[in-house]
């Protein structure tokens, strides 16, 4: 790990402003990704500002009916709150299906949504990797990507957002709530808060810099059955080889979010409509245009089947 | 003491303290964190200093030039030493890959440089400012591509399975050509990485011209003489140190590179040097175990009796390497009277590929059990019955000679009956539970019992306790508790007044762990020095040992009794002896055997596979303790379930290297994995093995059990995956429309 000064700032724009004054500052809250990063030189930030007392570790109901998720709140929190866990069932089960019972107390909502790519290749720092180092090439187009991106990948990354909560808040529409260095603030819709690799892979997020977040807002609640699906080679702690997050009613008709499938979760808005005609309707339109590698093929039938477990479960 | 007849009665069997489920006797200290492991021996060495190894960013060809400059200079940096220093060092016993020295790359993240530094950090960064120029050349890195080339070679595992490049008896082509049936298929098992809990980890310190390595290793003998060896060291002027191992499997066998470069770091900067090394490195820069390819051969009369077997393997390796002996149970588990193994190697520049827990016959029963399956399905029988008609009680190589004990039927008989085997549908894909497609398979468990010389030292001391010294280790199995069982049943003394001593280059040398065959060459070597302590005892209380009965803490011969430790009384009294087998392993064939039978649930929609329920039954002579055994044996089977579902290195075959090298990427099982296990144990006992009577149970948990859980899944699905692991996108294709 590389020397790193460190502060704790009294209010979000202030850390907001710390991180943007200073070169090559990063936030850290549970610190559960950045820090296994920095041993292993993937990040190598010079100056960390620390947003745990930030008080930003609130759920609140808002005045439209949703809720109000502070970023600091714990994924072990937000998957027990009683009003997620009766509202938002695909948000709590998405968390319960990530990480370990450990990791879960640490890691936060904020955290969570900026978490960084899987790929074998991004955490090997003698290969080359455009989203660790830029310029220096891919190695995973003609290496090893079983896990890896099938859609909206580029010829300079076909990493994953690897995580499970971002795809229940996208098929949620959830909002990402930020404050900058000028004390301005800013509601991201999440279906444009990650972003895909194009030929700056580098970059996950459209956040600025110094921009923080303060909270996840969710909508009003959704009716139908809430489902979150995650498949995987072993029953736990793993990553998802696919995942679908899913809102569906009895006749079949909802939302749906994929993960494990591109850069950010994979939704196509005008795929739903399908829902009701089956998986097989919904998924041929959700990933047309796939570019999947001879590895990671299988996803694409991988996915619609597990829509159709999805389908399968609210129509019961 | 040479054991060279079978074992007639002794004070083992009076199974007082032997045979019990005794708790492992160094439990409590592993499960509250006393039990120091090799990197945590902080009180052994004052101002450890810490070395971090950096791997070759390349899988082949030469290192140019390492520039040190700025890791030199880095905060805390005390020395670095590299691999051009040194001219290529000696290779330790069964060492295939160069450890360190010299400008070769033999494989990715071969070693080439130690940076020591003051803190473990400090050392880690500095190896990130090392910058290093390499000539990079082509490799061979794709088995399939290269199998073509491959050339029948022999070799051994050096745990017991092995032999010439071709065998044969009768005529195999002849007598599978005239078979009214036959069967014909080709699979593929993956590399596999031991991944223990504890990496490969070494404290060296010098003093003077003697150097003493804390360190993480299975065999304390070869260790010390290899490490000698490499380091142009007299052998005592070097000791090992290993009283706690956190898991091996294998891949602690033999020196590696933390060792190495401990003592090399250790010297270089006059102090002592703690390495353990990375997840990624055990991974790259040790050993695994090879993938195979193996055809499977069977002609079978129309009732099912064999007439001709085939099981040909064919793995790569490093120049220097061995293959991996994937036939060798093929050799003995079945009869008929045409047979033909063979394994050929490929030259491969993958890191080396070398001992992973039942070598050989792991992959060769996942292999073997899956085409027995087959060739019943194709002959209309019950895979349990067409096993049992082939049974053989002589080698089928040499049927002069018999096995020692075997009962595989057995196994076979009371698994069926136990699992509810007659309740499986033999049409697969007929059985439903929701989501779940459900079926079971079996398979049969065999695994070679060797027996090793093995050494130990008792002392017997005034207050009547008893102390047992040997070199032997404690990978985990529980060496410590059935040494302690053994020398508490022989003195006639309670568990709690022997103490064990393990681990120690300067004691008895043991067996070692290995190859299933420490649990019983040890204790029978402990066996043999409690003997002579006997008659030690027995002379100094001036009694006749052949008449003394050693029992409750005391020495009884006719109408005398005497507290135990009054032979003690003058001094300790001291006994070492060495169990030694004669030739009579060869003369009678020791294997072990069992049968596994597994249920497993195949998601419907996903082809997510997930084992329901696990039994084994298992013959291995005497049990010297059901509890520690049981564990041995449940292990290997989340290992085998970890083969046959998910366990895989993932060649990058472009570059060269496994390339999910940590634990995120290289999936083993879980605990939500692994459903109830059930384990049964035969009551035997077994003479021909040792004065114990007992085989090894270490590796015959992981053997067949993968080819059970693969049978499973065929029965639930219909269909058959013949390129292991099983996962998902292997079945999807073929999965009928679930809705």
């Amino acid at each position: 790990m590389k020397s790193f000064t460190y502060e704790r700032p009294n209010t979000p724009a202030e850390a907001a402003a710390a991180v943007a004054r200073t070169p090559n500052a990063k936030f850290i809250a549970g610190g559960t990704n950045l820090l296994d990063l920095m041993k292993l030189q993937i990040e190598t930030p010079t100056h960390l500002v620390d947003v745990n007392g930030l008080n930003l570790d609130k759920v609140e109901a808002t005045p439209e009916g949703g809720l109000r998720i502070g970023a600091l709140v714990r994924n072990t929190d937000l998957a027990a709150d009683p009003r997620v866990w009766k509202d938002y069932g695909v948000l709590s089960r998405a968390l319960l299906a990530g990480a370990s019972g450990q990791l879960r107390n640490k890691a936060t909502t904020a955290g969570n949504l900026l978490q960084r790519t899987r790929c074998p290749y991004f955490y090997d720092t003698a290969q080359a990797c455009n989203k660790r180092q830029p310029g220096s090439g891919c190695s995973a187009l003609d290496g090893v990507s079983r896990s890896l991106a099938v859609i909206g990948s580029s010829e300079t990354c076909i990493a994953t957002h690897p995580g499970d909560m971002a795809v229940a808040m996208r098929v949620l529409d959830a909002t990402v709530e930020t404050v900058d260095a000028k004390g301005g603030e800013r509601r991201i819709p999440i279906a444009e808060f990650h972003r895909l690799p194009g030929d700056r892979s580098e970059v996950d997020t459209t956040l600025k810099l110094g921009e923080l977040i303060t909270a996840v807002t969710l909508p009003k609640p959704v009716a139908g059955t809430h489902i979150y699906r995650k498949v995987r080679d072993r029953a736990s702690y793993a990553y998802a080889l696919v995942s679908v997050a899913a809102i569906l009613g009895k006749d079949g008709s909802g939302h749906v979010a994929f993960g494990g499938v591109a850069h950010k979760p994979w939704r196509v808005e005008a795929a739903e409509a399908d829902l009701p005609h089956g998986a097989k309707a919904v998924t041929a339109k959700a990933f047309a245009g796939a570019k999947p590698t001879e590895d990671n093929a299988y996803k694409l039938k991988l996915a619609e089947r597990t829509l159709a477990a999805a389908l399968n479960q609210a129509r019961a | 003491m040479k054991f060279d007849t079978p074992a007639g009665q002794n004070p083992i069997d009076q199974l007082k303290v032997v045979g019990k489920p005794t708790d492992r006797i160094d439990g409590k200290y592993k499960t509250t964190g006393m039990a120091p492991y090799a990197y945590e021996r902080h009180d052994v060495a004052t101002n450890q200093a810490y070395g971090y190894v950096l791997g070759a960013g390349i899988a082949k060809g030469r290192v140019r030039r390492i520039d040190m400059t700025a890791a030199k200079r880095a905060p805390g940096v005390l020395g670095i030493v590299t691999t051009l220093d040194h001219p290529r060092m000696e290779r330790g016993m069964m060492n295939a890959a160069f450890l360190f020295g010299g400008d070769e790359v033999q494989h990715y993240h071969q070693a080439i440089a130690v940076v020591v530094a003051e803190t473990f950090e400090q050392a880690r960064a500095a190896a990130f400012l090392v910058k290093v120029d390499y000539d990079s050349k082509p490799g061979k890195f794709d088995l399939a591509a290269e199998a073509k080339g491959a050339k029948p070679v022999p070799g051994d595992s050096g745990e017991g399975s092995g032999g010439n490049g071709e065998e044969r008896v009768g005529d195999f082509e002849g007598a599978f050509a005239q078979a009214p049936v036959q069967f014909d298929e080709t699979y593929s098992t993956a590399d596999e990485s031991h991944a223990m809990m504890e990496p490969h980890a070494t404290i060296a310190a010098w003093d003077g011209d003697k150097v003493t390595l804390w360190t993480s290793n299975q065999m304390i003998a070869w260790g010390h003489g290899s490490l000698a060896k490499i380091l142009g060291v007299p052998k005592e002027n070097v000791r090992l140190d290993s009283p706690y191992v956190g898991g091996g499997f294998g891949g602690k066998l033999f020196v590696r590179a933390d060792a190495v470069l401990a003592a090399l770091a250790a010297k270089a900067v006059r102090r002592p040097v703690k390495v353990a090394l990375t997840r990624p490195l055990v991974m790259n820069n040790t050993t695994h175990r090879p993938a195979t390819i193996q055809r499977v051969r069977i002609g079978a009369t129309k009732d099912g009796i064999i007439t001709a077997i085939a099981h040909e393997s064919t793995s790569g390796n490093l120049p220097d390497g061995d293959p991996e002996t994937a036939v060798s149970q093929t050799k003995l588990l079945y009869a008929g009277a045409n047979r033909l193994t063979a394994m050929k190697l490929a030259h491969l520049d993958l890191p080396e590929g070398n001992a992973m827990r039942a070598p050989g016959e792991a992959p060769g029963l996942m292999v073997l059990e899956v085409a027995m399956d087959e060739m019943a399905e194709k002959l209309g029988m019950d895979p349990v019955e067409f096993r049992i008609r082939n049974d053989t009680q002589v080698d089928p190589q040499d049927p002069k000679r018999p096995f020692s004990h075997r009962d595989l039927v057995g196994c076979l008989r009371l698994g069926a009956e136990k699992f509810g085997w007659s309740k499986r549908n033999a049409k697969p894909g007929q059985v439903r539970d929701g989501q779940w497609l459900v079926g079971i398979g079996m398979a049969a468990a065999f695994r070679n019992n060797m027996v090793m010389k093995s050494g130990a030292r008792v002392r017997l001391a005034a207050d009547g306790t008893v102390t047992v010294e040997t070199d032997m280790t404690d990978i985990g199995t529980g060496s410590y508790t059935i040494i302690a069982q053994t020398a508490a049943e022989m003195m006639g003394v309670s568990l709690d007044k022997v103490a064990v001593r393990l681990g120690d280059s300067s004691f008895p040398v043991s067996s070692g762990s290995g190859g299933q065959f420490g649990g019983n060459s040890s204790t029978a070597g402990v066996y043999a020095a409690c003997v002579k302590l006997r008659e030690a005892v027995a002379q100094r209380l001036g009694i006749n040992s052949a008449d003394a009965v050693f029992a409750d803490g005391q020495v009884r011969a006719g109408n005398r009794a005497a507290p135990l430790g009054e032979a003690a009384r003058q001094g300790e009294v001291t006994a070492e002896d060495t169990i030694e087998f004669g030739d009579i392993s060869k003369k009678q064939q020791q294997s072990t055997f069992g049968a596994h039978f597994v249920e497993v649930g195949v998601d419907a929609y996903t082809g997510e596979t997930r084992v329901r329920r696990m039994l084994a039954v298992c013959a291995a002579g005497r049990i010297l303790n059901p509890k520690s055994a049981r564990s041995q044996v449940i292990g290997g089977m989340v290992m085998g379930t970890g083969a046959a579902l998910m366990e895989e290195l993932a060649v990058d075959t472009k570059r060269g290297f496994f390339a999910n090298h940590d634990l995120a990427g290289y999936e083993v099982p879980v605990h939500a994995d692994i459903p109830h296990q059930e384990v049964v144990f035969l009551d035997e006992v077994d003479p021909m093995s040792s004065p114990m009577k007992a085989k090894g149970v270490g590796e015959l948990g992981i053997c067949g059990v993968g080819a059970a859980v693969a049978n499973a899944v065929y029965n639930a699905t219909g269909i058959r995956v013949r390129d292991y692991p099983i996962t998902l996108d292997k079945l999807l294709d073929r999965m009928p429309d679930a809705a």
